[in-house]
């Protein structure tokens, strides 16, 4: 990064463009490798065939409703999982028997993968839609809630006492102090909980749904159609990292005031 | 009780009167006397700094004063009328700034008048003129994270002086600072303190901190604390460092630091 060190390496003095473009090709000569290698050929058929197989998908008709179907599912099971991790989260950190009744829960679900649990929900909840979002929901609401509430309980105490003694009330010191603190948090939060919406998906759309990308892979697995399975896989390859990059720009934006910090 | 013949002795007003002040926390290892009977009165623009061994009650004192503590027992009055919380004539400068790192330097001295109902533009030009008074005006759009120590902590005295408190409680405000810039502030904060007068109180754990900067030294003493002894620093305003070098500064040093050794020593026992 620093420009002004004249004596850093050749890797330095590459611009990250090139290095993107460099990783890329050995991303795709790895990828024609492994394609010509017969014993795995098999499962990671040439570029050109997952290529050819995005007309096949077209053609069949249901290469925008599966992308569509999964962002309406992700969407939904993330903002609604947002919105109740929130105030959840903000409970949790002001109420302590709220929060020692919820928290030992929070992390206990969280370690249970989804695919786990999503039998019950479609006994409870039935097939479609329905299941789908409510796994989604789940997954980013645990992630989201346990985020923003470490957010919550940081905030820097004597930020706090400064606001009180410069005459602020418990509305000035939510809207001024505790909510601009907290933001980065909320931040980090939207972002592990979009990454979780979408690892969720699979999970999510094993539940006898009738569309989606995660639905379509295993139909792919059990019909054996190797090309257009890849695809599918770069496909929320691809929408995973769009997502990551739109949500890490907002988050430089919004807090460039802080001093460095990475989750 | 001594209240009133304390009285008697000052004509002055009495802008801060601790009251048989005594706090006990409970902690783990039971309860834990911080302060026991403290009495003091601390009267109108007087600059008063407290030193005493770490751990012997000092920001203990300064959180009841402000408000942001409940004492077990005792009283604190702010001009006659008894402190129930923090208040805007009580202002405090902490050791860590405690600056809002998501407002720039303009907009934590306006959040202090904000505070006070001084509002948009007004607001604004306020806060630019406290900030050449700490002489920061350059400063007033970056935000904290990009200035100095001495820097920020200029920037929460003039975010302090902008919510014109009528005492200002400061709890070692310089401690986390190298000497040189420490020095510098001290000489800014008397001069300040001169032109725009203000009761101040200040705590430091630095014996020559507190006998350039105070018209009275309290010496606290440990376990529980108390106020041990009330040194008078008759040295004419203005000091500047080269006070350090005169024979009476000198006294003053060894006999105060005399006093505070003696509790460092019952502290370690
Ligand atoms: N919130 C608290 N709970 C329990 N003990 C405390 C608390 N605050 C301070 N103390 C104890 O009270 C004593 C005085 O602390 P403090 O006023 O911070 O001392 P000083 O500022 O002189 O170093 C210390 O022994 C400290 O451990
Ligand atoms: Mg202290």
């Amino acid at each position: 990064m620093d420009k002004r060190n004249s004596k850093s390496g050749l890797a330095d003095r590459i611009p990250g463009k090139v290095w993107l473009l460099l990783s890329f090709l050995a991303a795709m000569l790895l990828w024609w490798v492994l394609s010509i290698i017969p014993a795995t050929s098999r499962a990671f058929p040439n570029m050109f065939k997952v290529l050819g197989s995005i007309s096949t998908m077209i053609t069949r008709g249901v290469l925008w409703k599966d992308i569509s179907s999964s962002l309406i599912s992700v969407f939904s099971g993330y903002v609604l999982g947002f919105v109740i991790a929130l105030p959840v989260a903000i409970l949790m950190a002001w109420y302590k028997p709220v929060r020692f009744i919820i928290e030992p829960w929070i992390q206990f679900i969280r370690n249970i993968p989804p695919l786990a649990y999503v039998p019950l929900i479609v006994i409870a909840a039935g097939v479609g839609r329905k299941p789908q979002i409510i796994v989604i929901t789940i997954a980013c609401f645990l992630t989201m809630c346990v985020t923003i509430y470490q957010g919550v309980i940081n905030v820097d105490e004597t930020l706090i006492k400064a606001a009180r003694v410069l005459g602020a009330t418990d509305k000035d010191i939510f809207i001024r102090v505790i909510a601009p603190a907290t933001l980065p948090f909320i931040l980090t939060a939207i972002r592990l909980g979009a990454s979780v919406a979408l690892t969720t998906l699979i999970a999510a759309e094993s539940t006898g749904a009738t569309a989606g990308l995660g639905m379509r892979i295993r139909s792919l697995n059990n019909s054996f159609e190797p090309a257009p399975m890849l695809l599918y896989i770069i496909i929320i390859g691809i929408l995973g990292i769009t997502i990551e990059k739109l949500i890490k720009t907002a988050e430089r934006r919004l807090t460039s005031w802080q001093e460095k910090r990475e989750i | 009780m001594a209240g009133e013949a304390r009285d008697l002795m000052n004509k002055e007003n009495v802008c801060i009167r601790i009251d048989g002040v005594r706090k006990v926390f409970n902690g783990r290892n039971g309860e834990m006397v911080a302060l026991n009977g403290v009495d003091l009165d601390i009267h109108d623009n007087e600059f008063i700094c407290v030193v005493g061994p770490s751990g012997c009650g000092k920001s203990t004192l300064l959180n009841i004063i402000a408000g942001l503590l409940e004492p077990t027992e005792g009283k604190v009055y702010c001009n006659g009328k008894e402190v129930t919380g923090t208040g805007t004539e009580r202002g405090v400068v902490f050791q860590q700034y405690a600056l809002f790192p998501w407002l720039t330097v303009k907009k934590n001295v306006m959040f202090a008048l904000e505070m006070r109902g001084v509002k948009g533009k007004e607001a604004e030009t306020e806060a630019m003129k406290y900030l050449e008074m700490v002489d920061l005006a350059k400063f007033a759009d970056h935000y904290p994270k990009e200035l100095s120590g001495g820097m920020k902590q200029r920037v929460a005295i003039a975010r302090a002086y902008a919510a014109e408190p009528q005492v200002l409680l400061m709890d070692e405000p310089f401690g986390a600072l190298d000497a040189q810039t420490r020095t510098q502030l001290q000489t800014e904060l008397l001069e300040t303190w001169q032109k725009k007068k203000k009761t101040c109180f200040f705590i430091t754990h630095d014996v020559d901190e507190a006998i350039i900067l105070a018209q009275k030294v309290i010496i606290m003493s440990a376990r529980p604390g108390r106020i041990k002894r009330i040194v008078d620093i008759n040295i004419p305003y203005p000091r500047t460092q080269e006070t350090k070098m005169t024979p009476e500064f000198i006294e003053l040093k060894n006999e105060i630091w005399g006093q505070v050794y003696q509790e460092y020593l019952e502290v370690r026992k």
